[in-house]
């Protein structure tokens, strides 16, 4: 006994009972009815909003943002993270049906998804894609089941010198591992700290760029900044670009058609199982979402595959290995947020900011003075998962048709929803 | 080379809104007292991120022309022209919210806001926007001031 504990790779005290132990202890959080009730709420509304396009995850959390105002810490957590990965379940089906992604990150999926269903063959292209964002997720949830511990054992250690190097990190991670220029991110850096220093000093209480607004001496609102930024932006750079071209033959999409082709999965085994892997290394690095993900699934299975040319023109591996990496990286990239509080991209710069609003410091701290919620979370993710797959199935005919609203419809409408708190 | 001549322009733009950002930064942080290193006045900090702010600016000024950026760049000029009236009509109705609100009430408000933003859109014809407004404001009542009980009345008079 003694022996196996010494070499057990999991770290004194977290070992496999206790984890399943707060695990169980999560789903028991998970399924208290209101907990329940925001997480369906949130993946179908991150389902709905994946589907349409020129409708962005961020634009959605940070226009639910305000309603997480009067609910418990867990229940906002848990809505919003459900909007994140359940816009990855819908966000494959627009690429698949229209050719156009609803998210970057499922660009990759227009490749081979769309000359699937022009082919005729959306029906298993569809499950496809919600089978492997399934299995991708699943495995993702281990991970941060088995990670996250190991992580905050180490984050005891820590001191005022560890805590600024890791913010140094989250700071310039994000900003230069994305995409675009490393220079321009680390500007973006600067004016967001700029932007915080707006308010009142805490060191000397003294009144900083307020300009005579007396209500910017408590700073900047983080929900009007997150709707001017995400919400607003989007709007205005969708406009007139978006939903002119949503010509496609929606019809007989239904649960039937719904079934894979004898040998889909057999065939796509191997890439679903290479997405996950490449996926859940990847969502744990900032800075490296979900959309670096799906690309690199899709190079390596174009790679390893033994007729490449059927790569572009409707192979099934090419909807199975990113959607898998895809959904992996999604639940991943809560290992660092939920962790050590840095966050790897801007939903999770939002995910942090709404854990802000009700008072909790995010950092290594908070999976122990904060444990329900992050049990809690964790056991949610499944029953979120476990929701979408149910939604899917027998929903996906309806999401096929809302593919045919053009985005005038819901576009004036969502202004008004980012805008009641003011005033 | 027209495409190029933007782009460099557009980097050079970049560049000097951020110069101007931080020179902003560091004449508001004069007002405060800087403080030493050791004992930090409230204007420290802000004068050292708009110095960094400056030097950045400069930086993104002066990679404009290096060959380097060159490559990075490619995706920037699938940039389309810009869509002045569905700006306009966005912000402005987001402007006339807040002003109608002010004076007018919820229901005003809403009707205008979602009346001016639709008609940003092209293909929104005037019909077409009204009717999509007046659906709006009436979801809008009945979420906002029955469902949540919004402090905000629905009418108000000047």
């Amino acid at each position: 006994m003694g022996i196996t504990a010494a070499i057990s790779p999991v770290p004194l005290g977290l070992n496999g009972m206790e984890i399943l132990n707060n695990l169980m202890h999560g789903f028991s959080i998970a399924f208290a009815f209101e907990n329940l009730m925001w997480a369906a709420f949130g993946v179908f509304m991150g389902n709905l909003i994946g589907v349409l396009p020129g409708m962005g995850v961020l634009a959605a959390i940070s226009i639910l943002l305000p309603l997480t105002y009067t609910m418990t810490p867990t229940a906002a957590l848990v809505m919003l993270s459900g909007i994140y990965y359940g816009s990855q379940y819908g966000g494959g089906i627009t690429s698949i049906m229209l050719n156009l992604p609803g998210t970057a990150s499922h660009a990759v999926a227009c490749l081979d998804g769309n000359p699937l269903a022009k082919s005729g063959r959306a029906g298993s292209a569809l499950f496809m894609l919600m089978f492997s964002s399934f299995c991708g997720a699943s495995v993702g949830i281990l991970a941060m089941i088995l990670f996250s511990p190991v992580l905050v054992d180490l984050a005891f250690k820590f001191g005022p010198a560890e805590y600024t190097a890791m913010m140094l990190l989250g700071l310039l991670a994000g900003a230069t591992l994305a995409k675009g220029s490393a220079v321009k991110g680390v500007a973006m850096v600067v004016v967001g700290l700029l932007l915080g220093v707006v308010g009142t000093d805490v060191n000397s209480g003294i009144m900083r760029f307020n300009f005579g607004i007396l209500e910017l001496s408590d700073g900047f609102q983080i929900v009007a900044l997150a709707m001017g930024l995400f919400g607003v932006a989007d709007f205005l750079k969708n406009i007139n670009r978006l939903g002119n071209e949503t010509t496609v033959s929606t019809s007989k999409i239904g649960m039937k058609s719904m079934r894979p082709e004898a040998g889909d999965i057999k065939q796509s085994r191997g890439a679903l199982m290479r997405g996950t892997a490449i996926g859940a290394a990847f969502g744990v690095l900032p800075g490296t979402g979900p959309t670096i993900a799906s690309f690199i699934s899709y190079a390596v299975e174009k790679k390893v595959a033994r007729e490449p040319q059927r790569f572009g023109r409707g192979a099934i591996e090419g909807i199975a290995g990113p959607e898998a990496a895809n959904s992996a990286s999604t639940q991943t990239s809560f290992i660092p947020t939920m962790s050590l509080g840095i966050p790897g991209d801007p939903v999770m710069a939002l995910m942090l900011g709404a854990l802000i609003i009700h008072g909790i410091q995010p950092g290594p701290q908070m999976m122990i003075e904060h444990a329900d919620m992050f049990w809690g979370l964790i056991a949610s993710f499944w029953v979120g998962n476990v929701l979408l797959l149910l939604l899917n199935l027998p929903l996906i005919g309806m999401w096929v048709r809302l593919l045919t609203v053009p985005f005038r419809y819901p576009f004036p409408g969502c202004t008004v929803f980012r805008l009641r708190r003011r005033l | 080379m027209q495409a190029k001549r933007s782009a460099i322009r557009r980097e050079w733009w970049a560049g000097g809104t951020m110069v101007s950002l931080g020179i902003g930064a560091i004449v508001e942080s004069t007002t405060y007292s800087i403080g030493s290193l050791a004992r930090m006045g409230p204007g420290m900090f802000p004068a050292i991120l708009g110095t960094v702010l400056v030097l950045l600016g400069v930086l993104i000024a002066r990679l404009a022309t290096s060959p380097l950026n060159i490559d990075t760049d490619r995706d920037a000029d699938a940039v389309s022209a810009p869509e002045w009236r569905g700006w306009a009509c966005i912000i402005g109705g987001l402007l006339a919210f807040m002003l109608v609100g002010r004076f007018g009430g919820l229901v005003a408000a809403t009707f205008v806001l979602v009346f001016v933003a639709a008609l940003g859109d092209r293909q929104h014809t005037l019909r077409s926007a009204a009717l999509l407004a007046v659906a709006v404001t009436v979801i809008g009542v009945v979420v906002f001031s029955w469902g949540l009980q919004l402090q905000f009345p629905l009418f108000r008079w000047g």
